[in-house]
């Protein structure tokens, strides 16, 4: 009558099982640690979409299992990203300060800080740190607001949000003008996060200079592989059990779910503070990998191609969205790239880098209207050619079925 | 002693009174059905004792320490021990029966605890036996959407049973079965009576008759009649305004 | 007549006795040249004059040559040519010492007589020497011109004359001014003339009570002319004194009040000289930089001086040998600012003038506030039918149907390119713009219902994933568009007639085409009515959106309205295009720069009302203006601000401003 976790949910064995292969097969063949095959970017480019995988699945959680359409997860991408940035520019610009220092007398920590923020800063035209950069000389402090900042915003827009019970449509708009608010706000100098500027040179660790980024790329795939098998699990977990029955439940009817006892605005609010979590996680990794974060990533856009990749992954279940985050932006880093071949026409020359967001486009719209399932959907097609397992007697046609229009109001 | 004391509430919507100076009570074991056309109010009168619905003045108090309802929400009102089954069979049709009555099984219910909370074996056997309860014993593992309607009427009314309520809200429960079903539906709910306070909302007069106990007629918001079936059925009023054309 | 004003003109400027220059020399010279002029008896007015003074005028100097230019301003005829002609380096000096306006011939020189204009015959180029002052002597024979064009026969050159002396009128002209007022013929100008010899009293009047005068005369007058001409006298310097303040009192300050804090006073102290500069940190490190022996200084290893503690004291240890100069304390700073007494001071010395000024001043910007406010209504107002437009057919589809169009800002874009292709094809602007009004309805029409057949009618059921789908056709549509139009901003251009701007005063001031936009938000808003309340349609849509089964049932085919309210919806968003398209570039981001803001009206305002739209775009418009005032340099925070603000809003009242209540509702 209990089986185990692992045997109840065998997807979660395959994907951890595909995951590992993955990471390994990149080690091994990457310039660092293996045949050199796969370049030092694309190695990037595939721990960046391992990070882009874990946020697809906090979006999982949030809309294919709470039915609430956020779009406003990748402000929380972006924050966590800031977060980490804060400390990476900082305990980098004072390596660089502090090597190119002159002068007979050593610094002291004012001049110190002082040199430091006219380094960051001087782009915007101020040579003063800004109060939110207090806590950037501490790693563990900044690791701690990755989780603390978009935590304790989510919490609090959630808080306000859900109590007054904003639901559908009006919650999505809601959530989008919360993202344009942070990145307006994000955009401005006097932000104290150096305005469009936004961070940079996060690629380079303060501390680790002598290893090359390289070897940095898979230090960082393996970083973005943990976290996304942790992130997997812990999802896996939250909607294993009776809270995942009780979200699924507010998905498709919350008044019901009201009426059976379970304060719905608090499940939400959890929710969406965890997925708010794991998306800032996410960030923090991302980042670092992409090496250049500013306002524009946060943008209202983001987040809405995070719903598409959900959605064309295969939302409501786990690893659909996990599919569709890394297939689509793969795919997407493919056609933009200028990879993909042009198709001639003979009147017109198809280029992918101007075309591909028009096929993605509708595309999109093909998968919502023709395949709600999105690319996860195949895996029960494949289950649907096997015999299904039936439970229980059939059903009978007595069973009172003909009165089923009566009963309607 | 009552178990719910509703007094004098009134609640309008957009001009049109729904429940007008409405006043009801019932004790902690008895069995009452309310009677009336439609647009009485019945509805709306669950709704309010639910929290779905603030009435704009009145007092709605709850149990021995006479708890005011109105400022509960709706969560609260159901984990104080008011459980509701809705006309339209309301049950989780992605998820499997067992799932839906683990939903129900009373227990704790904030996001944390249910976190962590995984069933033991006694909740494994009470939803067993809730589902054999209710005729439901070997489809556990079905996807509950699957079921026919009078399936989801009982699977719904087996969800009432694991909350385990000591006011049973029912609207319209026999509709959708079959005869032997309102029988056992009958039966059911005059033998929850003993222990339970329930309220049964019904159109079909065959039913009521058949639960043989007080009956309260609601019409325009107000309470017209109050009484035996037989005694409600004799008052002129209630004769035009319901039975009569 | 001419002559006479000349004369008379000359006159005042010769008895002003506030002249800088003429005040003193003027008359002297005067007296002393014009009994000379009989020695050569033959010669009078200009001529006489030019003779007297050759030498002055073959190599004027600025500091001296005022009464001479007076003096030539005063001699009758000729003089404003020949100033003019001296001023544009036209006058040449014969040998002989003669003067002559000078224009150059095929070979040499033609002259003409400066005092009686007539030709003089020629000379060779050799004969005459150009007269070439500077700039300095050329302001000054100008200025003395402007007198002259005061009173010119020509309208155009009096006013030309007004604007110059506006621009740098001084002292000196203000005699002059007043005396052009009485003969101006022209009643604007001479509200011009007068306005202008007030404004130079309030500035240069020769007394307190003139000046005073002059400043209660305009009571809050609102033009920017009037301000320029007080906020110089009410201009503060902020100065230490040891004793009691001297001059024109502003305000005492004490260090610690206010903004003025001991450090800001000290400042001053060092930048009077009143006190020693502090040591400050970079000047503290050169200094015990250039001090380090054996690795130490003052006795404290280097390595440790990354303290500020161990730093001051080891400078203190190099002070006490001597070896840097002493610092102030922090003791002797404190002392020292207590030693002072700290004012702003007015750069004006007349304390009632500043005073009257003051108080001008203040019933000015007490009036200023209140044109701005009601200048920021008339933008709020602008800004807000900018947003209505733009939601209205947002409104509409969501309202009726409860889909939201993502790519309502694409249908907005649409309708902007649709102007943009009607201009390429025709090229006059007003017929391009009404050809384009309809076109544009007609192309997001269709395309909207072209949008409603293929996708959103699958979607009815699920409201999420419209929103899903819709924004997939906005991407591609982006797309698209940036393929054909290409990234840069194309022009709509509006019709001449719509240039400029309507202006009350210097502060309330509207442009047409905002006014337009305004009026056009007002006739949809008329027509949405007349179609809701008047028509058969209106009819259906209502009952559709009260209820869709029982309308079906009632015969109304449900399916066709939709279709039509989204046409309708699409159609609207392509006509707000065209009107947006007139003032913002349109580029293939202009709709998603408004669908955010458009989103905001639907939802602030409530749902099913076009009311409710219009409130809420009013609500939206004012509340981004009114953010806007209190930060004007910042639009990016105001925009923040306004979310925030929505998101708050929201709390409060989930369904809008005006919300349908009850069952009607639903959820």
């Amino acid at each position: 009558m209990k089986p185990g976790f692992l045997s109840r949910n065998p997807s979660v064995l395959t994907f951890l099982a595909v995951l590992a292969i993955f990471t390994l097969a990149v080690t091994f063949l990457s310039e660092a640690y293996g045949a050199g095959l796969v370049s030092t970017s694309m190695v990037k480019t595939l721990g960046k979409t391992l990070t882009l995988c874990l946020i697809a699945i906090a979006m999982d959680l949030i809309w294919g299992y709470t039915g609430i359409l956020s779009l406003g997860h990748f402000a929380f991408f972006g924050l966590g990203g800031y977060m980490v940035g804060m400390w990476l520019m900082y305990a980098r610009t004072r390596e660089i300060v502090l090597s190119s220092a002159g002068g007979a007398l050593p610094m002291t920590p004012q001049e110190l800080q002082d040199a430091i923020a006219t380094q960051i800063f001087g782009v915007v035209g101020t040579s003063e740190l800004p109060a939110v950069w207090s806590f950037a000389g501490s790693l563990p402090a900044q690791l701690a607001l990755v989780v603390l900042v978009p935590g304790i915003l989510a919490f609090v827009f959630g808080w306000f949000a859900f109590k007054s019970r904003v639901t559908g449509v009006y919650l999505s708009i809601l959530t989008q003008a919360m993202t344009l608010a942070l990145s307006l706000y994000l955009f401005q100098n006097d932000s104290g996060l150096r305005g469009n500027n936004g961070l940079s040179g996060l690629q380079n660790i303060p501390g680790l200079d002598a290893v090359g980024q390289d070897a940095l790329s898979v230090w960082f795939l393996w970083a973005s592989a943990l976290a996304l098998a942790l992130g997997y699990l812990l999802a896996n977990f939250v909607v294993s059990g009776k809270f995942g029955s009780v979200i699924r439940g507010i998905r498709d009817d919350e008044a019901r779910v009201r009426f059976l006892g379970y304060s719905v605005e608090n499940y939400k609010l959890f929710v969406f503070t965890l997925t708010a979590i794991i998306a800032a996680i996410a960030g923090a990794l991302y980042y670092p990998q992409a090496g250049i974060i500013n306002p524009a990533e946060i943008a209202p856009i983001a987040s809405i191609y995070l719903a598409v990749w959900v959605a064309i992954g295969g939302r409501g279940r786990l690893y659909g969205a996990v599919i569709g985050a890394a297939f689509v932006s793969l795919v997407s880093t493919w056609f933009t790239g200028g990879r993909a071949p042009d198709v001639p026409l003979g009147f017109y020359t198809i280029k992918w880098v101007d075309w591909w967001s028009v096929l993605l486009g509708l595309s999109f719209v093909l998968v919502t209207l023709f395949a709600p399932k999105g690319i996860a959907g195949i895996v029960d097609w494949v289950q649907g050619l096997r015999p299904p397992k039936r439970g229980g007697t059939p059903l009978g046609p007595d069973d009172g079925s003909l009165q089923e229009k009566e009963a309607l109001e | 002693m009552s178990l719910l004391e509703v007094s004098g509430i009134s609640v309008t919507f957009d001009g049109f009174r729904a429940i007008n100076n409405l006043s009801f009570s019932i004790g902690p074991a008895e069995l009452r059905a309310i009677i009336g056309p439609n647009g009485a109010g019945k509805t709306t009168f669950m709704d309010i004792v639910t929290g779905k619905t603030r009435p704009d003045e009145g007092k709605v108090l709850w149990g021995e320490k006479s708890v005011n309802l109105l400022k509960m929400n709706e969560a609260q009102i159901a984990q104080a021990g008011v459980g509701r089954k809705f006309q339209r069979p309301t049950v989780f049709e992605d998820q499997s029966v067992a799932e839906n009555l683990m939903m129900a099984l009373k227990a704790a219910r904030s996001p944390w605890k249910v976190l962590f909370w995984r069933p033991a074996k006694p909740d494994h056997f009470r939803v067993e036996a809730l589902a054999k309860e209710v005729g439901l014993g070997d489809q556990l593992d079905r996807k509950s959407g699957e079921l026919s309607h009078g399936q989801k009427q009982w699977l719904e009314i087996g969800m009432l049973l694991a909350q385990e309520p000591r006011l049973l809200l029912v609207d319209e429960p026999a509709a959708g079965m079959t005869l032997a079903e309102r029988e056992q539906t009958t039966a059911l709910l005059v033998e929850l009576s003993k222990s339970h306070a329930v309220v049964v909302v019904e159109h079909d007069m065959e039913f009521v008759r058949r639960l043989d106990c007080r009956v309260t007629v609601l019409h325009e918001g107000s309470v017209l009649a109050e009484g035996s079936l037989d005694h409600v059925t004799s008052n002129p009023q209630v004769i035009e305004v319901y039975l009569g054309r | 007549m001419r002559s006479l004003l000349l004369a008379l003109a000359t006159g005042c400027l010769l008895a002003l006795p506030s002249l800088p220059v003429s005040a003193q020399d003027a008359p002297a010279t005067a007296e002393t040249t014009l009994p000379a002029a009989p020695a050569s008896a033959s010669l009078t007015g200009l001529a006489a004059v030019l003779a007297a003074n050759a030498e002055a005028i073959a190599k004027p100097s600025r500091q001296t040559i005022g009464p001479v230019i007076a003096e030539i301003g005063a001699a009758g005829a000729g003089a404003p040519e020949f100033l003019e002609a001296w001023a544009d380096r036209r006058v040449g000096q014969r040998k002989d010492g003669a003067f002559f306006l000078i224009a150059k011939s095929a070979d040499g020189w033609d002259l003409t007589d400066p005092a009686s204009g007539q030709p003089a015959g020629t000379a060779p180029k050799s004969e005459i020497t150009e007269l070439k002052p500077n700039s300095g002597v050329r302001g000054l024979i100008a200025s003395a011109l402007v007198e002259f064009q005061l009173s010119d026969p020509d309208p155009a050159k009096r006013r030309a004359a007004l604007e110059a002396l506006a621009r740098n009128g001084g002292p000196e002209h203000i005699e002059p001014l007043r005396a052009a007022i009485d003969n101006e013929p022209d009643a604007t100008i001479r509200a011009q003339k007068e306005r202008l010899e007030g404004l130079l009293t309030i500035r240069y009047g020769s007394s307190t009570e003139r000046r005073v005068a002059a400043i209660s005369q305009f009571g809050s007058d609102l033009g920017l002319d009037l301000r320029g001409a007080i906020n110089p006298l009410l201009a503060t310097t902020r100065k230490a004194f040891t004793g009691a303040p001297e001059g024109n009192l502003a305000a005492e300050l004490t260090p610690g009040k206010g903004d003025f804090d001991a450090e800001a006073a000290y400042a001053l102290l060092v930048a009077q000289g009143l006190a020693p500069a502090r040591l400050t940190r970079t000047a503290l490190r050169s200094a015990l930089e250039s001090h380090v022996e054996n690795g130490m200084v003052g006795g404290i290893p280097v390595a440790e001086l990354d303290d500020p503690k161990l730093r001051d004291a080891a400078y203190t240890a190099l002070e006490a040998a001597g070896t840097v100069p002493p610092a102030a304390t922090d003791d002797e700073v404190a002392a020292a600012v207590a030693a002072h007494r700290y004012a702003d001071i007015y750069a004006e010395p007349d304390a009632s003038v500043t005073d009257a000024a003051r108080g001008a001043l203040k019933g000015i910007e007490i009036k200023v506030g209140a044109m701005q406010v009601a200048d920021l209504a008339l933008d709020a107002l602008s800004l807000g039918s900018i947003y209505f437009l733009a939601a209205i057919g947002l409104a509409i589809t969501f309202g009726v149907m409860r889909v939201i169009n993502m790519a309502h800002g694409e249908f907005i874009t649409m309708g902007a390119y649709t102007g943009y292709v009607v201009q390429t094809w025709i090229s006059d602007y007003t017929t391009s713009i009404l050809v384009a009004l309809p076109l544009a309805f007609a192309v997001t029409f269709g395309a909207g219902v072209a949008m409603e057949r293929l996708v959103i009618r699958h979607l009815y059921k699920r409201p999420l994933e419209t929103l899903l789908a819709t924004f997939g056709i906005s991407i591609a549509l982006q797309q698209i568009f940036k393929n054909v139009f290409g990234t840069q901003a194309r022009p709509l251009t509006s019709p001449a007639w719509l240039d400029g701007a309507w202006t009350l005063n210097d502060v309330v001031s509207i442009s047409y085409i905002r006014i337009a936009i305004f009026v056009l938000a007002l006739i949809f808003l008329a027509v949405f009515l007349f179609i809701m309340t008047r028509t058969r349609l209106g009819l259906e849509v209502r009952a559709v959106t009260q209820n869709p089964s029982m309308a079906a049932s009632m015969g109304i085919n449900p399916d066709r309205i939709n279709m039509l309210t989204f046409g309708l919806g699409s159609g609207i968003a392509g006509i707000a295009g065209v009107a947006i398209g007139l003032f913002a570039k349109v580029t293939s981001e202009l709709g998603s720069d408004y669908i955010v803001q458009s989103f905001m009206t639907v939802v602030v305002g409530g749902v099913g009302n076009i009311w409710g739209t219009l409130a809420g775009a009013t609500l939206i418009g004012s509340l981004q203006k009114g953010i806007e005032w209190f930060n004007p340099s910042n639009t990016l925070a105001a925009q923040t601000y306004m979310i925030l603000f929505i998101i708050v809003f929201i709390q409060f009242r989930p369904r809008g401003i005006i919300a349908l209540k009850g069952r009607a509702a639903g959820d």
